[in-house]
C-alpha cells in the first residue's frame, strides 16, 4: 500500500511513500483530464468488444453486432473497384479492335492495362518489356513469326502456338539429323547455305551448289523459295537479320539436326476477352507491323 | 551560467519552480488608441480576405474554373488569378515561403514581433473572440467578478456564457466553412454544404477547424504563443540592438509613484518617474504581462499597453510614450542627454531585404517566361535498342507532352539525331513524314510511345544523343528534350 501520509519539507507536497536510496517520490499525480481521458478510452474499448468482432472462442470468434468483418468489407471494396473499372473495360471491350489504337484515351488505357497484363503473364517468357531471349521471340521488332498486325497478335494471344488449343498455330521444325533425314556433312552445308540467305560469312571450302540443292529438297516446303518464310506455318524467315535461335554455326546445326518446337500457350479462357484485346494492342504498340 | 551550488545551501528562490503551473487567466481590458485602430483595422482586412477571398470569381474561358484563388487537388491544378500552377512547379511554393521567412526575419530586425502583435491569426482570433466575450460579458472588472462569483448560476448568466459560446462556435465554424471553400468552387460547394450533399471531407474538415479555432482562440489564447509557438523563441536571434521594441522609458525616470504623491515630491525636487503605477498597461495586456519589467518573451508587441498608457499621460498631463516602440540604444542615449537615433537601413536589412528582392525577381521572371509547352523523355528501358528484320535499328520512348495553356494544340514532334532519324507515333498515321502530328487538349498531358528508327547503313555508334522537338504548329512555341540513341 502507499502511504501518502509524509510530506516533503522542501515543497510541502506528499510523498509517494517510495524510496530509492534516499531519493524519495513525490505525489504527483496525473492530470485529471489525461485521467478522464484514460477511463473514457476504457469504456470505449468495452463497447468496441461489442460492437466488432473481438473475442477468440475455441472454435470461431464473437462476431459482434454489427456483423463487420474485414474480409466482407474488402470483398466490397473490390467489387467497388471492379465496378469502377468495370465501365472503362466495357468500353474496351465494346471497340473493335482496329480502332482502339485511334482512340487516345482507349489506347492509353489498352497500354495501360496490356502493360499490366503482359507484366504478370508474358513476362517470365518474353521478359518484362517483352525483349524476349532466346527461343522467345522479341515482340518489339518487325519481325513475327505469326504474322503482326493487330489481328494475328490478338490470334497468337487468344490461341497459342503449339498449345493443344483446337485453333492453335501449328507446324514445326523438323529434326533432320535425329530422325536421320540429312547425315552429319549435309547438315553442315546447309546451315552454311541458310547462313549465306542472310548474307552471313561461310565456312571455307563450302559448296554452295549443293547446299541449294539440300534445302530445296528439304527446307522449301516451309521456309519458302529463297527462305523467306511462311507466317501459315511459323516458319521463320532465314534471310533477315533476325534469329530466334542464333544464327551462329553451331546453333544452325542444332536447329537442324534437333528440330525446334517453341509453345506459346493459349490464353483464351484463362484472360478474359477485353484484357485478352488491351494485351494485344499494348504488344502491338510495342512496335509491331507486318 | 549557472553556479554550482550546494545543495545544503538551497533556498527557496534558488528553487527554479515547479515544472507545470496552472494558467493565471488573464482578462485584458479594452482600451482605445492608435494601436488597437490598426489592430482593428488589420483585423477587419485579414478575415475579410479570408472569408470572401473564395468567393471572388476570375475569367479563364469555358471549362476552366472560375475561381480566382483555388486549389483544385483532384487536378492537381493551383489557381491564384491569372497563374495557372501545375504540380511541377510546386517550387513557386518554395520561393513564396523563403520570401515569406525573411519577410518575418525583416520585419523582426525592424519592428520586432510586430507580425505577432498584429497579423498571426492565433491573435487575430483570439482578439476576435475576446470581443465577443467582452460585448457579452463585460470588461476586465464584471468579466473577473463574474468568474469569481460563487452565487449558483443565476438565469442570466447561463444565457450569457450559452450565448458567447454559440458566438464563438458560429465563428469557428465560419473559419471551418472558409477553408474547405479554397479547394473547390466556393457557390457549388457552399450549395452542397448546406443541402448536405457535400464531400464528407469538406465536413471533416469544417469539423476539425471549428474544434482548432474554437479551441485555441476561445481556451488557449496566450498559451499558445508563449508554451506552443516556437517564433518567440526564434525570434531572439534575430532581433538585434536596434530593432524596435514594445519598451518602457525607465529613462523618463524612477520612482514610480500616485499622481498625488509625485507631484508633492517633484515640489520638493525631487527625483520622481512619469509612471503612476496605475497597472493600466497591465491590465489591458492580452498574455497578461507587465512590460515594465523590461522586454519578455510573453510580449507579442501588440502595442496595446502603450495606448493605454498615453491615454493616462494625457490625463496626467505629462508627455506621451512612456511605454513605445524603442530601443535599448536609446534609452540610453536620452539617459546621456543625446536625441534617440533610429536606424532601420543595416546591413542586416540590407541583406533581407536583396535576399526577398533576388528571390521574388527569380519568381517573377521565371513566372513571365515560363513555357506553356512542355515535353519529358523517357528511353525504354527493356530493351534499349531493337534490331529490325533489315538491320536498321529502333530505339522506343516514352514521351509526356504536358499542354498548359487554355486550349487544345496541334503539336508536331521531331527527333534531331545522328542520321537520318524516322519517327513514328504509335497510333497515329503520319501525314508527313517523319514528323508526326498530335492534339494535346487544354490544360492536360498525354503520354505517347515514340519509335525512333535508324537506318541499317547509318551504322549509329554505341550511344549519341539525340534532341526531341514538339512544335505547336500554329503558334511555333518550341519545347525540346535531349535522350540517348542507343545501338544494340
Ligand atoms: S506588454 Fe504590451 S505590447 Fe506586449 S503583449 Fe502586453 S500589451 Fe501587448
Ligand atoms: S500605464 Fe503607464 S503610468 Fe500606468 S502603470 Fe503602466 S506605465 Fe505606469
Amino acid at each position: 500500500m502507499t502511504d501518502h501520509s509524509e510530506v516533503d519539507t522542501v515543497t510541502g507536497k506528499s510523498t509517494t511513500g517510495h524510496e530509492w536510496d534516499g531519493i524519495k517520490e513525490l505525489n504527483t499525480p496525473l492530470p485529471r483530464w489525461w485521467v478522464i481521458s484514460f477511463y473514457l478510452t476504457i469504456i470505449w474499448s468495452i463497447g468496441y468488444w461489442i460492437v466488432y468482432p473481438a473475442w477468440p472462442l475455441i472454435s470461431s470468434h464473437t462476431t459482434g453486432l454489427l456483423g463487420y468483418s474485414t474480409r466482407a468489407s474488402l470483398a466490397v471494396e473490390l467489387a467497388n473497384l471492379e465496378a469502377l473499372r468495370g465501365e472503362k473495360m466495357a468500353a474496351l471491350a465494346a471497340a473493335p479492335l482496329a480502332d482502339i489504337e485511334k482512340d487516345p484515351a482507349l489506347l492509353a488505357l489498352a497500354r495501360a492495362k496490356g502493360r499490366t497484363v503482359f507484366g504478370d503473364n508474358c513476362a517470365p517468357c518474353h521478359g518484362s518489356g517483352g525483349a524476349g531471349a532466346k527461343g522467345y521471340p522479341n515482340l518489339n521488332d518487325d519481325d513475327w513469326l505469326w504474322g503482326g498486325t493487330l489481328d494475328q497478335i490478338m490470334q497468337t494471344i487468344q490461341f497459342g502456338a503449339r498449345s493443344g488449343h483446337a485453333k492453335t498455330h501449328e507446324g514445326q521444325m523438323l529434326a533432320f539429323g535425329k530422325d536421320g533425314v540429312l547425315k552429319a556433312d549435309e547438315i553442315v552445308t546447309v546451315a552454311n547455305y541458310v547462313r549465306s540467305l542472310s548474307g552471313l560469312p561461310t565456312r571455307k571450302g563450302f559448296d554452295a551448289a549443293k547446299g541449294e540443292k539440300i534445302f530445296t529438297e528439304n527446307c522449301v516446303a516451309c521456309h519458302g523459295d529463297g527462305g523467306k518464310g511462311n507466317q501459315e506455318l511459323g516458319a521463320p524467315d532465314l534471310t533477315d537479320k533476325i534469329w530466334l535461335y542464333g544464327s551462329d554455326e553451331a546453333a544452325l546445326i542444332e536447329t537442324i539436326s534437333q528440330g525446334r518446337a517453341g509453345v506459346m500457350p493459349a490464353w483464351e479462357g484463362r484472360l478474359d476477352p477485353a484484357t485478352i484485346k488491351a494485351m494485344a494492342v499494348y504488344v502491338h504498340s510495342l512496335g509491331g507491323g507486318k | 551560467m549557472n553556479k554550482t551550488v550546494n545543495p545544503k545551501d538551497l533556498t527557496s528562490e534558488d528553487d527554479y519552480g515547479p515544472l507545470y503551473a496552472a494558467r493565471k487567466k488573464v482578462y485584458p481590458q479594452s482600451v482605445s488608441g492608435t494601436f488597437r485602430r490598426i489592430k482593428w483595422g488589420l483585423m477587419a482586412f485579414c478575415l475579410g480576405v479570408y472569408y470572401f477571398l473564395p468567393f471572388v470569381r476570375w475569367n479563364r474561358g469555358v471549362g476552366a474554373p472560375s475561381q480566382a484563388v483555388l486549389i483544385d487537388l483532384p487536378n492537381s491544378r493551383f489557381y491564384f488569378f491569372f497563374i495557372e500552377l501545375w504540380p511541377q512547379e510546386v517550387y513557386y511554393f518554395t520561393g513564396l515561403l523563403i520570401v515569406a521567412a525573411v519577410a518575418l526575419f525583416l520585419i523582426n530586425s525592424i519592428g520586432g514581433r510586430i507580425w505577432c502583435g498584429y497579423l498571426c491569426q492565433q491573435t487575430v482570433w483570439t482578439d476576435l473572440f475576446y470581443a465577443v466575450e467582452r460585448l457579452i460579458e463585460g470588461d476586465r472588472r464584471e468579466r473577473m467578478k463574474k468568474d469569481a462569483s460563487s452565487d449558483p448560476m443565476k438565469l442570466e448568466r447561463i444565457s450569457e456564457i450559452v450565448l458567447k459560446h454559440s458566438i464563438w462556435l458560429l465563428i469557428a465554424w465560419w473559419t471551418g466553412g472558409a477553408w474547405v471553400l479554397y479547394f473547390n468552387d466556393a457557390p457549388t460547394l457552399v450549395k452542397e454544404l448546406v443541402t448536405f450533399q457535400g464531400p464528407m471531407i469538406a465536413y471533416v474538415w469544417i469539423g476539425i477547424l471549428t474544434a482548432t479555432t474554437y479551441l485555441l482562440a476561445g481556451y488557449m489564447r496566450e498559451q499558445v504563443c508563449t508554451y506552443m509557438c516556437p517564433w518567440p523563441r526564434i525570434q531572439a536571434a534575430l532581433t538585434d540592438e536596434w530593432a524596435l521594441n514594445v519598451t518602457y522609458r525607465y529613462d523618463r525616470g524612477e520612482k514610480r509613484t500616485s499622481v498625488k504623491k509625485a507631484a508633492e515630491l517633484r515640489a520638493l525636487g525631487q527625483q520622481v518617474g512619469d509612471c503612476v503605477d496605475c497597472y493600466q498597461c497591465v491590465a489591458v495586456c492580452p498574455t497578461g504581462i507587465d512590460i515594465r519589467n523590461g522586454p519578455q518573451m510573453e510580449c507579442i508587441q501588440c502595442g496595446l499597453c502603450i495606448d493605454a498608457c498615453d491615454n493616462v499621460m494625457a490625463k496626467i498631463g505629462r508627455p506621451k510614450r512612456l511605454i513605445g516602440y524603442d530601443n535599448d540604444i536609446n534609452i540610453h542615449r536620452r539617459q546621456e542627454g543625446k536625441a534617440p537615433v533610429y536606424r532601420i537601413v543595416r546591413p542586416r536589412t540590407i541583406v533581407y531585404s536583396a535576399i526577398i528582392a533576388a528571390v521574388g525577381g527569380i519568381m517573377i521572371y521565371t513566372l513571365a517566361t515560363r513555357s506553356l509547352l512542355d515535353v519529358n523523355v523517357l528511353h525504354d528501358r527493356n530493351p534499349v535498342a531493337v534490331k529490325l528484320s533489315d538491320g536498321s535499328i529502333r530505339n522506343a520512348y516514352t514521351v509526356r507532352l504536358l499542354n498548359k495553356s487554355g486550349y487544345d494544340r496541334v503539336i508536331a514532334i521531331d527527333a534531331d539525331g545522328p542520321a537520318n532519324l524516322t519517327v513514328h507515333v504509335v497510333g497515329v498515321d503520319s501525314v508527313t513524314p517523319d514528323r508526326p502530328m498530335v492534339v494535346i487538349p487544354r490544360d492536360s498531358t498525354s503520354e505517347l510511345r515514340l519509335l525512333v528508327t535508324a537506318p541499317a547503313e547509318s551504322n549509329p555508334e554505341k550511344s549519341v544523343p539525340v534532341r526531341f522537338h514538339v512544335t505547336d504548329v500554329g503558334l511555333g512555341e518550341v519545347a525540346s528534350a535531349t535522350d540517348n540513341f542507343v545501338a544494340p
